[in-house]
């Protein structure tokens, strides 16, 4: 960071002004270098408070009745959340297998198929999906979908695993769409205009030359995508129904996400209700860091092959 | 390789997808016949305590000599329901206006271990969200009611069941009954809707009914704004709300006979309802600062107020 700052650019305005250039410069170094330290600063205070406020809960309830039991009702002192971890990861891996299809398509056709004007209008609005809060994805959700799902299925209320699969697989879209577009837009010409000029399809070139060129950028638009729907609450707190049962499609559940929201509103200061609902904060903090690590691996590997 | 890997990893969770289907629950609670009972005892109980609202008023009038119109000083423990929160913010945010120099603090630990504090000394105040019982007054507990909270049950306007018992309601909250047609409404599924653990109204709700810890819900919500709304959009749904959250997108039953109102919680006769209670103990003289606190929370003045934190003034 400091050879950046100290080179070519600066160099000639900081001689122009003479010392008072190079104080300047100095002071903006450290101005950078506090930013810098702020962002990481909070990774740690948050990784630390989280461990701190997460850890007594876990130790009161013991590790293994916390991550495998099957119950929980703050009421009666039981706090297994084997029913959230598994609804956090059904539900991501349903969005995936829905939102991950649908939005590769999407990226190949935007790239590559798609006549230019067609494309100017469906990009903006891939990006307007990006944009819109996730609350309003779960009022649509909680609006349309739940009735919906409601008088299909002949439930007593919509609110299942399956209104919350739909509903992060849209949302997952936008991300994996604009990501992998950008991967598939770098692959360079040279490739496609040499499997044409051998004969191969349009459609054959894209899928057996663009794509696995671009993989690593897909699979990190995949990741990327993953990361949002396991940390997303406000959205399928509206549509999950909220009761922690074991997951099954058509039942109501709750997230690890939402079982925070939901509860630390009322559980009292210092109990171990409250206490448990950090450790469930901890919890997601490991799958996401996971998910984060993955990313990183992935990404860098993605360099490597440039 | 990877590509494999993902596929396999996708194929075991959507596997597992069906895991859960086998899932059953079996706790349903069968005591649902002494609920009426002790609801029946609260609305006895209220009597007794009017007598000895106006005991109390006497002593007032007693402690009103040193301190009659003056500012006191000085700090005012409670501890207890952690329902009554609400109750306690408004009257703690608005006595600071009436006696600035007071202080009041208020920990919520629970309606007995309040009760058990105030007996002990070691808090002015107790404060309970339930009628005290025999056995504590006999132990020189002193109920002095400030607030009724009443829950009122909602459906959904479309819904043809006008009526409901209390035996009725911990029977679909327990899930006895999954069907309106059972209850004389449509053949519909009953959608139970409620709140999250801890949330007071449903402390309120299970208590009263007597189904504390063994309803079994079908979609729970983290305010009573998701209730309502979500009874207003499903036909199916039943749920319960504070009575001062319900508006006119939802129907609210009657309870044996009594349909819920300010008026049929002030005279005992709707059934789902519980005293806030502020407990002191007999013999032991107040501190002419939680004299003055106790004196505020029982004047009328305070009636809005506690309107404003969802309670009833009784």
């Amino acid at each position: 960071m400091k050879d950046v700052s100290s080179t070519s650019g600066a160099q000639p305005r900081s001689a122009a002004k003479g010392g008072l250039g190079k104080s300047a410069e100095w002071v903006m170094q450290v101005v950078f270098l506090i930013c810098g330290l702020i962002a990481v600063g909070f990774v740690l205070i948050i990784s630390i408070y989280l461990i701190i406020s997460g850890l007594p809960a876990i130790r009161e309830i013991g590790l293994i009745d916390f991550l495998f039991g099957d119950t929980w009702r703050a009421n009666d002192n039981q706090f297994g959340i084997l029913p959230m971890i598994l609804t956090s990861i059904y539900g991501t891996a349903g969005a995936f297998v829905i939102g991950v299809p649908i939005g590769f398509f999407t990226a190949v056709f935007l790239a590559k198929v798609a006549p230019p004007k067609l494309a100017a209008v469906i990009r903006p609005m891939v990006n307007l999906l990006a944009g819109i809060p996730s609350v309003v994805y779960g009022l649509v959700g909680m609006i349309v979908l739940l009735p919906w799902i409601r008088t299909t299925f002949n439930l007593p209320a919509g609110d299942s695993l399956f209104a919350a699969i739909l509903v992060l697989a849209v949302m997952i879209l936008p991300s994996i769409i604009s990501v992998s577009e950008t991967a598939l837009q770098a692959v360079p010409k040279e490739y496609e205009e040499a499997s044409l000029a051998l004969g191969a399809t349009s459609l054959e070139t894209y899928f057996r030359v663009s794509v696995p060129a671009a993989k690593s950028g897909i699979a990190a638009a995949v990741v990327l995508g993953i990361g949002r729907a396991i940390g997303e609450a406000m959205a399928i707190m509206m549509v999950a129904g909220n009761v922690a049962n074991m997951p099954s499609l058509f039942s109501s559940v709750r997230f690890l996400t939402t079982g925070i929201a939901i509860e630390m509103n009322y559980a009292q200061v210092g109990s171990l209700q409250r206490n448990a609902l950090f450790s469930i904060g901890l919890v997601l903090f490991l799958f996401i860091m996971i998910i984060n690590v993955l990313l990183n691996v992935v990404l860098k590997h993605n360099k490597g092959e440039d | 390789m990877k590509k494999f890997l993902c596929l396999a990893l996708s194929l075991v969770m959507a596997l597992g997808l069906f895991a859960g289907c086998s899932s059953s629950t079996t706790d349903t609670a069968a005591d649902t016949g002494s609920t009426t009972t002790d609801t029946a005892d609260t609305t006895t109980g209220s009597d007794t305590a009017t007598t000895d609202d106006t005991a109390a008023a006497d002593d007032t009038a007693a402690a009103d000599d040193t301190a009659a119109g003056e500012t006191v000083s000085g700090v005012v423990n409670t501890d207890g329901s952690t329902s009554m929160a609400d109750v306690m913010a408004v009257l703690q945010e608005t006595f600071r206006e009436v006696q600035p120099d007071v202080t009041v603090n208020y920990s919520g630990t629970g309606s007995g271990a309040g009760i058990e504090a105030v007996l002990a000394g070691t808090v002015d105040i107790g404060l309970s969200s339930r009628a005290l019982k025999d056995e504590e007054k006999s132990e020189g507990a002193v109920e002095n009611i400030v607030a009724l909270d009443g829950v009122a049950i909602v459906v959904n306007p479309e819904n043809g069941v006008e009526d409901l018992t209390v035996e009725q309601i911990a029977q679909i909250y327990t899930g006895e009954v999954a069907n309106w047609s059972e209850l004389g409404g449509e053949d519909l599924p009953i959608a139970v809707l409620g709140r999250e653990d801890g949330s007071g109204t449903r402390g309120a709700f299970e208590e009263i009914v007597g189904v504390e810890g063994a309803c079994v819900y079908t979609n729970e919500y983290g305010s009573t704004g998701d209730v309502i709304a979500n009874v207003a959009s499903n036909p199916n749904a039943i749920g319960y709300a504070s009575l001062s959250a319900v508006d006119d997108t939802v129907k609210a039953v009657k309870v044996g006979g009594v349909a819920p109102s300010e008026a049929t919680v002030k005279d005992g006769t709707y059934q789902i309802q519980r005293p806030f209670v502020m407990v002191t103990k007999e013999g032991t003289e107040l501190s002419p600062a939680a004299q003055a606190f106790l004196d505020y929370a029982m004047s009328d003045e305070v009636a809005e107020y506690i309107a404003a934190a969802g309670a009833v003034a009784p």
